[in-house]
């Protein structure tokens, strides 16, 4: 209770995991809100545009919860991190301050004319707008995901006498290959995100029956966003995110895969408990050869083991990242044979007869929200007992001058309100799915 | 180089102020110069289009900060660690009332949320004043640069010191009633009618107040620390600063008596800048001031990063800003003359 580094850290970890709840479906729709109004603009068809402003509306109450949730992100640097705000803000603060003039700018200019703008835009006007949100919001991304590859591979820097980081090549920061890897697969699994959920929210419409012609629009674009995305999201990004980790962190992959000691021809566990009292994995089941080739792109090449390496260098909660990784691979593979069984379907047009798979992908929706979460807790857990790697500890990061009741305090504010704030969203976005897409007035 | 991101960081504060702090104004005024719902509706048409961009210069400004002036940030934000937060909850509260009161045609709903927005707008600007009269009181910064600041010590403005002292309250009540004025001049601009006639009798009682409570400030400010006004001679840049905010204010009481809406915005804006900008050029390296030993205080010069991240950043920061100034022009310009309360789902 007394040691405040905890409590910093689980207030980051639940206001980032709820926080990106949010983002993660603004991202992914906005993508699936440019392809309906270029579908619409192509073809003229005017239920395209319905199904769009009906997607629209959704997207506005979430960006306004993404938008309020993400702002204290930004403070929480400072407040909560000041000594890793002081050390390295010479480097992530570019990328941050970056994130604001490049891409919130764009973002909060444009979303105005894409929610209430339609008939003064005309349609290339505002498709136009939604194209606009779509750049905007993804620029955000990558300027995140760009800071965060600073704190897992740390690139264009150069330490001052004082300790203090100072960026010398801005292209090479902002080109990092951990970045550009950990974007990609980040950005699909947010249209896996928005895939699910407008499928999801086809499915429903289709078991009630209700708004049959939009349930089955929403249902081809949500399964074939869906399929094309979960399948990226592990080929060719998560290959190619695995590999890095492997080279960079390989760590951090000892203790993602629970192995203790290295091994040629080394498995990929599909289940199994790591024991870390007595250093092995429990009642695995393993696929033989797999965790090399993956890994190293061939099956003779040695995994390292963490008794490799100090002990000291280790994450720090094995266990948690151990089923964070798996619960994110698992549910990226059943994610994608959901989405390719109910392609079939679609393909053959008897997806709408089939109520058991429609079933499915009603109640799927939540799991592309756990796998992401699990994938960052990976990411996170990963990268520790450092906070930026190799350079700064998450332990000399934390803020001094802060006690732990304080910390506790605001940790349990943020618990009430945005619980508050989840059951408004949730009340707001069920209303509109109620209201439905032919009901959505002319904006 | 140092000097030029002191300026970019102060510059943008400034407009993060004038510009959100028109909104802040707004919303601090709406329950009394809006009485129906189609006349809420019309302020909120007002600032609707603009909120969520003008609070956007926050976050810009306080990454300008994190990049030029990490020692700052960090030590800053942590020494205000409780206020911070209740700064950002209130932000939560307030961006949500804006967003979700129009939501639901529900007579309740609606005035939960007017009143949610009533309040947040008008207790975030008394922090944001009670936050720069810390800045210029002073604050308990140690040796090593860092500082805890207790709610309140015992209210004389000296060491030991407390976010709240008779100082900084003044502080915050004279911001909240500069932006509530801003705020009124702003409405008066962009709308009309019943809305329009009570934002220009705000406007006037408020910038009267305002004018009377200056003065007092400045004295009071001369005494909890004399040598920023000491300064003040040999500061060119200030002395213009207090002569475009007089030069404002003098705009404002032209306009608000002949009718001409948008000058007497404009100078509002004008005094905003002026005011701010004074206190930064006086306050200049100086910007977390220590009560416990001067040679403590974190400067511009002991608390910025290398040069050479400095200049990678002014690169593309040269880049951005035309762009974030190109978007708000064009925001104002799609949405010019008086703001028209929205119907129905069509608007806020």
């Amino acid at each position: 209770m007394s040691d405040p580094l905890l409590w910093h850290r689980l207030q980051f970890a639940f206001t980032i995991v709820y926080h990106y709840l949010f983002p993660q479906l603004t991202m992914g729709l906005a993508l699936l809100i440019v392809v309906m109004k270029g579908i619409g603009l192509r073809t003229g068809d005017q239920r395209w545009d319905a199904a769009a402003r009906f997607w629209i509306r959704i997207f506005a109450i979430n960006f306004a919860v993404g938008v309020v949730t993400g702002i204290p992100m930004e403070f929480q640097f400072g407040t909560n991190w000041a000594r890793f705000s002081r050390i390295a803000g010479g480097v992530i603060g570019q990328t941050l301050a970056m994130e604001g003039l490049f891409a919130f700018f764009l973002e909060s200019s444009v979303l105005g004319l894409l929610v209430f703008g339609e008939r003064r835009l005309g349609r290339r006007g505002h498709f136009a707008a939604a194209l606009a949100l779509f750049v905007g919001s993804w620029l955000s991304g990558y300027f995140i995901v760009c800071t965060n590859a600073f704190m897992q591979h740390p690139v264009g820097h150069a330490v001052d006498p004082d300790g203090l980081l100072r960026l010398v090549d801005f292209w090479a920061f902002v080109l990092n290959p951990w970045a550009l890897a950990q974007y990609a697969h980040t950005m699909a699994a947010t249209v896996v995100t928005a895939s699910f959920v407008v499928a999801a929210v086809g499915a429903w419409y289709a078991l009630q029956p209700a708004h049959l012609d939009q349930a089955s629009r929403f249902l081809k674009v949500g399964v074939t966003a869906g399929l094309l995305s979960s399948i990226a999201v592990a080929f060719p990004t998560g290959d190619i995110q695995a590999k890095l980790v492997a080279q960079y962190q390989p760590i951090t992959l000892a203790a993602m895969e629970g192995r203790f000691t290295s091994e040629k021809m080394a498995g990929i566990v599909l289940i199994g408990q790591p024991n870390l009292a007595e250093q092995r994995l429990d009642n695995p089941i393993i696929v033989p050869g797999v965790l090399s080739f993956l890994a190293y792109g061939t099956f003779h090449s040695e995994v390292k083991g963490l008794n490799e390496f100090p002990k000291d260098q280790w994450p720090d909660n094995i266990e948690l990242l151990y089923y964070a990784f798996h619960v994110m691979a698992g549910l990226g593979t059943l994610l994608i044979l959901t989405m390719a069984l109910a392609m079939v379907f679609v393909l053959s047009g008897r997806l709408l007869g089939q109520r058991w798979l429609l079933w499915v992908l009603l109640l799927a929706f939540p799991f592309p929200y756990i796998a992401t979460t699990a994938g960052w807790m990976t990411a996170e857990l990963g990268r520790q007992p450092w906070l930026v790697h190799g350079l700064l500890r998450t332990a000399d990061g934390s803020s001094l001058t802060v006690h732990s009741g304080t910390v506790l305090f605001t940790l349990i504010g943020f618990t009430g309100l945005y619980f508050v704030l989840g059951l408004l969203y949730l009340f707001l976005v069920g209303r509109q799915i109620h209201l439905g897409p032919a009901e959505v007035p002319h904006g | 180089m140092v000097e030029l991101w002191f300026a970019i960081a102060s510059v943008m504060l400034a407009t993060y102020v004038v510009l959100d702090g028109f909104d802040f104004g707004a919303g601090a005024l709406h329950l009394f110069v809006a009485k129906t719902n189609q006349e809420r509706r019309q302020v909120l048409a007002a600032i609707g289009p603009y909120w969520d961009g003008n609070e956007v210069w926050l976050l810009a400004s306080g990454g300008v900060l994190f990049l030029a002036f990490p020692r700052v940030l960090a030590s800053g934000l942590s020494g205000f660690y409780l206020a911070i937060f209740l700064v950002l909850w209130m932000l939560i509260f307030r961006g949500i009332s804006i967003e979700f009161r129009s939501q639901l045609a529900q007579p309740l709903w609606r005035a939960a949320w007017d009143g949610i927005f009533a309040v947040s707008s008008s207790v975030l600007p008394v922090l944001f004043g009670a936050a720069i009269g810390n800045l210029v009181r002073g604050l308990p910064v140690r040796e090593d640069g860092w500082f805890s600041l207790a709610l309140f010590t015992d209210f004389s403005a000296e060491n030991p010191v407390g976010l709240l002292d008779w100082y900084t309250v003044s502080a915050g009540v004279f911001a909240l009633a500069a932006l509530a004025a801003h705020g009124a001049t702003f409405l008066v601009w962009k709308t009309d009618g019943p809305v329009h006639d009570r934002s220009r009798r705000a406007a006037k009682v408020l910038y009267g107040v305002v004018g009377a409570l200056w003065p007092l400030l400045t004295i009071a400010t001369f005494a909890v620390n004399p040598a920023m006004l000491a300064a003040l001679p040999a500061r060119p840049l200030a002395l213009v600063a207090i002569a475009t905010a007089i030069g404002g204010l003098a705009a404002v009481v032209l306009g608000l008596r002949k009718g001409r809406d948008l000058p007497a915005f404009l100078g509002s804006c004008a005094f905003l800048v002026g005011m701010l900008a004074a206190t930064a050029a006086c306050m200049f390296p100086v910007m977390l001031r220590s009560v416990t030993d001067p040679a403590w205080s974190l400067t511009a010069y002991n608390s910025s990063v290398a040069t050479e991240s400095l200049w990678i950043a002014l690169r593309w920061w040269g880049i951005g800003l035309p762009l974030a100034v190109l978007y708000f022009y064009i925001v104002f310009r799609l949405h010019r003359g008086k703001a028209v309360a929205a119907t129905g789902h069509d608007g806020y």
